[in-house]
């Protein structure tokens, strides 16, 4: 298990998901990315453990909950959630050559697509604090 | 979840430590494609204390386990080991493990997950017969030095053995750590040179940190059960759960060597069965790559064209091979090496072809 609690604290400019993803409002649009602990806990901190990165078509309507796509490891799938209903703009194509970036920098560079949301609320959605609040509770 | 002998030098080492057939074990200490280099070119070490050990005595104990085991066990020749597995009525396996036939034992060695039924299976077929079945597998630990250099490693802590004396699946007794009378046996999991080590439990952490001093100049390592399903799948050995189970046989699964017909054997559990479907076998395991990105997984699904044909069971990333590799079952018109095969991965087509099992082989000592 990795320990959650070695970690600085997560950007508090984004909202949580309890399957790892982040989502952060720029603009008139959301970036979706997954958090480090996601990362950690498919490579466990091996960026090389990392293959395979499946990422949506731009244009694809996704509903709050729905798989976007998938990201692989060495030894495990997991699924790519989308925590908000919204339509695919952009997808950040690069990370599926350079999937390295996601160990380096999941917060910014390591994003995977942007969104144009159909609400702009993402109240229900956990914040920083209670994203670590929830890692924490995980772990015992 | 249970804890080998070798749980907390896990830990000290830093181990990501995961439950695998009810045992807290370590699945890699580092990046899992490196563990598999360093077996590939030096060494490997690994706790595989979680298997299941089992020690039957007895007068009856080779006609008994004739009758439970698919291969022929009173042939075996003395100090010599050889692959089996446990079968019902139906043929298909309950487990597969390793015989050792010394003189006055059988010692089996099972898979972890399935211990318990393996116990209660040879325990419920044991009646009649004058045998002792012990389940030895708390009482030692099981360590396995695996890779070119595994021989060098432990010459130097083994005492009146000399270790290029014991041939490919034999097994010997000697001092090791100044442990005396250590079953050595060279066997493994891995396609390479190596030995696997049965160790009195209370001695099992010096001896692991033994074998690590004296193999570190050779560049041997601590290696976890995620390296070790990727050695075991390029050498083309089954895995329990994947190649075989209560659906998938050893005919199918190309394990022929492990099973005998021979008249001399008598009956046992499965065989009328086997013995049909080897005259009449419809599907095979074949081996297959892709030099895709997705890797095959268990359960996709295999296309020629639009007409579904086949399953993956195992599948993994091969850096001996430099692809991606994997196991799966197809009608016996298909699998031909070379042939073209689409590989279903949630609705999108990778391209792959067969391959020849296995996928990796190095001569034998």
């Amino acid at each position: 298990m990795a320990d959650t609690r070695s970690k600085t604290s997560r950007p508090d400019d984004r909202r949580y998901c309890e399957t790892h993803e982040w989502i952060k409002p720029d603009g008139d649009t959301m970036l979706i990315g997954i958090t480090d602990f996601a990362v950690v806990e498919l490579s466990n901190g091996n960026e090389g453990d990392l293959v395979y990165c499946d990422l949506p078509e731009v244009g694809r309507i996704l509903k709050a909950g729905e798989t976007f796509g998938e990201i692989e490891s060495v030894k495990a799938v997991a699924d790519l959630n989308c925590p908000v209903a919204g339509e695919v703009i952009e997808i950040n194509s690069s990370i599926e050559e350079h999937l390295e970036v996601l160990s380096k920098d999941p917060w910014k560079e390591g994003w995977l697509i942007r969104i144009r949301p159909d609400a702009k609320s993402l109240d229900k959605l956990m914040d920083a604090k209670a994203y670590e609040k929830f890692l924490a509770e995980k772990a015992h | 979840m249970k804890k080998t002998p070798l749980h907390d030098a896990h830990e000290k080492l830093s181990a990501k430590m995961v439950e695998f057939g009810g045992w807290h074990m370590p699945v890699q200490y580092g990046p899992i494609l490196e563990e598999v280099v360093t077996v590939r070119t030096k060494a490997g070490l690994f706790d595989l204390s979680h298997m299941g050990r089992v020690r039957v005595t007895g007068a009856d104990r080779e006609r008994f386990l004739d009758k439970i085991c698919t291969n022929f066990v009173a042939k075996i020749p003395l100090g010599s080991i050889r692959y089996s597995l446990f079968c019902r009525a139906d043929g298909n396996p309950i487990d597969d493990l390793l015989v050792y036939r010394s003189e006055d034992e059988v010692f089996l060695v099972v898979n972890a997950s399935n211990t318990d039924v393996d116990l209660a299976w040879m325990r419920e077929h044991s009646k009649g017969f004058d045998v002792k079945i012990e389940d030895q597998t708390d009482a030692l630990a099981m360590i396995a030095l695996q890779g070119q250099a595994s021989q060098a490693t432990l010459q130097e802590l083994t005492r009146d053995l000399d270790l290029a004396s014991i041939g490919y699946y034999k097994f010997k007794y000697g001092t090791v750590s100044g442990i005396a009378d250590m079953r050595v046996s060279r066997t493994g999991y891995t396609g390479e040179d190596g030995f696997e080590l049965y160790v009195p439990k209370s001695e099992a952490v010096r001896v692991w940190n033994e074998c690590l001093a004296h193999g570190a100049k050779h560049g041997l390592k601590p290696i976890g059960l995620g390296a070790r399903d990727t050695l075991r799948l390029e050498a083309g050995m089954p895995l329990y759960g994947h190649e075989i189970d209560a659906t998938h046989n050893p005919i199918e699964a190309g394990l022929e060597f492990g099973v005998s017909f021979k008249p001399e054997k008598g009956d046992w559990i499965g065989r009328a069965p086997l013995e049909r479907l080897a005259q009449k076998k419809t599907r095979h395991l074949v081996g297959i790559k892709t030099a895709g990105p997705r890797v095959p997984r268990q359960g996709y699904e295999l296309y020629a064209g639009p007409e579904k044909i086949g399953y993956v069971v195992s599948g993994s990333v091969s850096p001996t091979v430099n692809s991606n590799i994997g196991t799966a079952y197809v009608p016996l018109a298909h699998g031909k090496p070379g042939d073209k095969v689409e590989i279903d991965i949630k609705d999108k087509r990778q391209p792959a072809e067969y391959c020849a099992l296995p996928f990796f082989s190095r001569t034998r000592k």
